[in-house]
Parts: C-alpha cells; structure tokens; sequence
C-alpha cells in the first residue's frame, strides 16, 4: 500500500533540504560553477587571437588550462569589451576565471575523494581491529595531526619539487587524518551492534563484515565532513599557488592568478582603486566556490544529523 | 642529532644559522598572533552568545551569514582586499613592520629592547610615536588574521550555547526566577564554553598557519614571511626549521588548552 520504508525516509530528507534557503543557495551555486567548469570551451574559447593559421582563424591552443599572453605588457588593464574582467601579465582574466574553475573541482575533488578514502581505510582497519593495532595507527595519526595543515603541505610540496600535482599529494598526505578518526569512532559503535556479531557468526569474512555492513552505516557523517572540506582545501591549494608553490607561471588558477596581483597592489599608495578588477573576480571565483560547498555541507549536516544544530 | 643540539643548518634565504633566523623573527609573528587572539576570542564568544540568545531573530540570521560568508573567505583574498581599501585608497595602513624613519630609530643603539615586541617596547621607551607608527601598520593584518577565525569561534559558541540552554538546569534556574542576565552569564555560558575550549587548539593551528600568508600579503617581518620565502626558493634548512618551531608552539598550545580545560569544567580536575 504505502512505499518501503527507506525510500519514503530519503524523500523527507530531500523535502527538508529543499525547504532550507541557505542549502538552496549552495546548492544552485554548486550548479552553475559545474556548468561553468562543463562548458568552459564554449563560454571562453581556448584560442590564441595572437598566433593566426594559414585560413587567418585564431589557432587551438594545445593545453587550454595554460592562458594565453594576449599582450606582452605586464600591467593591468582595465576590464574592456573584449576583456570583461581586464587583463593582468597579458592574459584575461575572464578567460583564467572560467577554466580556474575546472583546476578547483579537479583539486578539490581529487583530494578530497582520496584522502576520504585513505581514511576510510585506516580508520577502519583502527576500529574494526582494536588492541595495538589501534593504538599504533591512532599515534600515527596524533604525529600528522601536529604538524600544522598548510606547513606541512608547503614542507612535502617543497621536497617533492613545486607544481601543482605536487600540491594534491601533500594535501593528501596530510589531509585522512579528520575522516580516519570520524570513522573509528563510528565503527567502534557500530561493531557491538547484533547485526555485525550475527555476521561474524555465520562466519563471514572481516572484508566483508567493513565493507557491506558496517561502512554503509557509518559512511554519512564521513561524506557531510567531506563536503565541508572541500572549501578549506581550495582554499589552502589555492594559498599555495598564491605563494608560488603550486601552479606553474600562467596557469588558469585563481591562486596563482592573485599572486599576480600582489605586487601591483603593494606598490601603489594612494591612489585609488585602480587595479580592483585583478583582485575582485578571481577572489570572488573563489569566495564563492567555498561558501557553495560550505552551505551545501551545513545543510546536509543539519538535515541528516539532527543532533548538531 | 644536529637539530636537539639546536644546530639547524645554514639559512640561505636569512643569510644566517636557521634558528638565529627564527628566533629574530619570532617576536614580529608572536605579536601579531596575540594581536589576532584578542579580538577573535573576545568579539567571537560575545556575538556567538547574542546569537544564541536571540535564536531565529534578525540578529542571529544576520550574525549567521556574515559568518559563513567570512569563513569562506580565503585569507589572502581578504588580505588583498583589506591592503586595497586601507591602503591604496585610504592609505591608513602601510604594509610592512615600521615605517622607514621609525625603523631608523628603533635599529639604533641607544634604543631600549626588552621584550622585542614593537608596540610595546615603543611605550617602554615612551616614543609613543613609534608606538602609534607600529601600531598603523599592525591593524591590517590583524583585521585579516582575526575576521576569519571570529567566525569560526561564533558558530561553535553559538551551537554550544543552544545546546546548553536547552539543558534542565536552565529550565530550572529560570524556573526560580534567577534573572534572564544571570541565567545566561552565570548558568550558560560557562558550561556552554567547554566545546569552545576544545576548538581553541584548531585556531592556535589555524592563527599560526595563517601567519604565513598574511606575513607574505603585508610585507612583515616574520617567521611566516621566513618559510613561505624559504619554500619558494627550495631552501630545504629553513623550511624544515620552521615547520619544525610551528610544531612544538602547536604542541605546546595543545597543552595550554588542556590546562585551561580544567580551570573552565572542574569534572576534568576530579577525575
């Protein structure tokens, strides 16, 4: 007569995701940049109206993520019909805005879905095993937990060689340890539940008993923290690349963008705003990348954990 | 073995042994960071509380979004913001520790150094010129550093502070008629500052790391200044030396919070 029970569960969630106006905001936000980072070929042509073929048309340009210098004077111009958001170091910034936002999905994406699954599987092995097991990788954990996020990132970045593969491993590499701890604390809840001991006794093998029984009903709060990371880790990517320690020189990268933008500013006192543009569309590319992922996560937790309000 | 001797190695980039280097620039960071902390703590439990109180009215959404707009704001963008409007278009505050001329007199001998920090041996030394000087060219990095953790802190208040009022013990208080002031300050608020307590050891990282860029933003002297500088030029010494000095302030602030966990719930004490 009535839908089986789950689903009727899941429909009320939705219902009361759709009804909170911040997690609408987030998530129309997150839409648009995905449609952005979609048809980035299309809304910013990667051409180079500098080099012409033989039928006198703009030629392709090989990696459309490095900008192409348009002019080779380095000083910004102001936004322009051509150039709606001006130009700095010869490139447009209409054109590093529109592809940056592909570099920050596939940085935060990437790490994030790593670094989550990492600590899936340590926090897992921690839980599910106990004794000195636990107590080694948690120690482990407490060592990586002290060193500061963003040295740490500039430490390993530094020894691997600068670039910005360089900066997703170090995120990495020092960015499981939230979701390993999240995840031990709900497995060792968990695994005192009747259905993972009747599981043990019908001999099932302990691969099994993590990955179909007690994940499925521990893996929300670690997904919800997930996307609430994503924010900080852009951010921290991007910081990076602002000090000159990730993106190479010209690539489509908001940090590395507003490194560009740095120098110009410092030098010049009382004068009015008169390189705005350099900072405010890159910056806001990127305050508005965060605050999408950061609504969408508050409103997921909100939603699906009503304990924290 | 070298660095639990204190023998770092040779910074290229201070041109001096690694943690000479550190130790000069410590000071600059350190006042920063306590510049930082006031404000933060102070404004942020406060707005967190009002926000509490006033649940679902006007304050509290308006409190609500600008916190989690000014937490999404990545710093350097803000620093950029910040140094454009104070100081390209104002001109209130200059990048960098001191001005040229400040600079000059606080190098020379005769000037009294006692605990390093500018602004405050600037009073010891009652130039208060260089005192007003230091203290220009220190507020923007501070409104910097201190907007984004305000928010964080006001957010973990604010959930804490429900929570607690939420709690028997306050039905009870304003049952017996304890005024609403003393209900809140008295009942509340102290129990509702443990959680509070316990993220303060995420903004000690969090006012530390931020130091780097903000140092780099503003053009101070600083260790922050020092390792992002030391990071771009690959000098591996001075790099490893400070992440290695962040890391035992870290522990060290760890420590300190653990300490302050059981001045503010005295259940930690007795068990």
């Amino acid at each position: 007569m009535s839908e089986p029970k789950p689903r009727s569960e899941f429909r009320r969630m939705m219902r009361k995701l759709l009804r909170n106006p911040s997690a609408i905001l987030g998530f129309s936000l997150l839409a648009f940049f995905v449609l952005v980072a979609i048809f980035a070929p299309y809304i910013a042509e990667p051409v180079n109206p500098q080099m012409l073929d033989e039928n006198g048309k703009p030629m392709r340009l090989d990696n459309p993520y490095i900008m192409p210098v348009i002019t080779w004077s380095s000083e910004p111009i102001p936004p322009s019909k051509e150039h709606p958001f001006g130009m700095i170091q010869g490139r447009d910034i209409f054109y590093g805005v529109v592809w940056g936002t592909r570099t920050a999905f596939y940085i935060g994406l990437t790490v994030t879905l790593i670094s989550t699954a990492v600590g899936i599987v340590i926090g897992s092995i921690s839980g599910y095993y106990g004794g000195w097991i636990d107590e080694i990788l948690m120690r482990i954990t407490d060592v990586f937990l002290s060193i500061p996020f963003l040295l740490a990132a500039m430490v390993l970045t530094t020894i691997l060689g600068n670039g910005l593969d360089k900066v997703m491993i170090a995120m990495v590499v020092f960015g499981w340890m939230g979701a390993a701890r999240l995840i031990r604390a709900n497995i060792l809840q968990v695994k005192e539940e009747q259905f993972v001991l009747a599981a043990k006794a019908l001999g099932i093998k302990d691969f099994f008993i993590i990955l179909r029984h007690i994940l499925p009903n521990t893996i929300f709060p670690v997904l919800i923290q997930a996307s609430m990371r994503m924010g900080s880790l852009v951010i921290t990517a991007a910081g990076l690349s602002f000090l000159g320690l990730g993106a190479p020189l010209g690539y489509a990268d908001w940090g590395s963008m507003l490194n560009f933008t740095r120098n110009w500013i410092l030098g010049t006192s009382g004068s009015s705003m008169t390189y705005w543009y350099a900072v405010f569309y890159p910056g806001m590319a990127m305050v508005l990348f965060v605050l999408a992922w950061n609504l969408v996560g508050d409103a997921l937790r909100d939603v699906f954990d009503p304990r924290l309000k | 073995m070298n660095a639990l001797q204190g023998d770092l190695g040779w910074s290229q980039v201070g041109k001096e042994p690694v943690l000479k280097a550190i130790l000069g620039r410590f000071p600059y960071t350190l006042e920063l960071a306590l510049y930082a902390l006031f404000p933060v703590v102070g404004v942020g439990i406060w707005l967190g509380v009002k926000a509490a109180v006033k649940r679902d009215k006007f304050l509290d959404h308006f409190i609500r979004i600008v916190a989690i707009i000014g937490w999404s704001f990545p710093d350097f963008v803000f620093g950029l913001l910040v140094l454009m409007i104070f100081y390209s278009v104002l001109g209130w505050f200059p990048p960098g520790n001191l001005s040229l001329w400040a600079e000059q007199i606080v190098k020379s001998p005769n000037y009294l150094k006692v605990t390093h920090l500018l602004t405050i041996d600037a009073l010891i030394n009652g130039r208060f010129d260089i005192f007003l000087d230091a203290l220009r060219h220190i507020v923007g990095p501070v409104i910097t550093l201190s907007f984004l953790w305000w928010a964080y802190l006001l957010r973990i208040t604010r959930s804490s502070m429900l929570e607690v009022l939420s709690k028997e013990y306050v039905r009870t208080a304003r049952a017996k008629g304890v005024p609403e002031r003393d209900v809140i300050h008295k009942h509340a608020k102290r129990n509702a500052m443990i959680p509070v307590v316990t993220v303060a050891g995420a903004m000690v990282i969090g006012l530390l790391s931020g130091t780097v860029i903000i140092e780099v933003i503003f053009n101070r002297t600083g260790i922050g200044q020092l390792a992002a500088r030391a990071a771009v030029e690959l000098d591996y010494a001075t790099v490893l030396g400070t992440t290695l000095f962040y890391s035992i302030i870290l522990v060290l602030g760890n420590l300190i919070i653990d300490i302050l966990y059981a001045v503010f719930d005295p259940r930690v004490r007795l068990s």
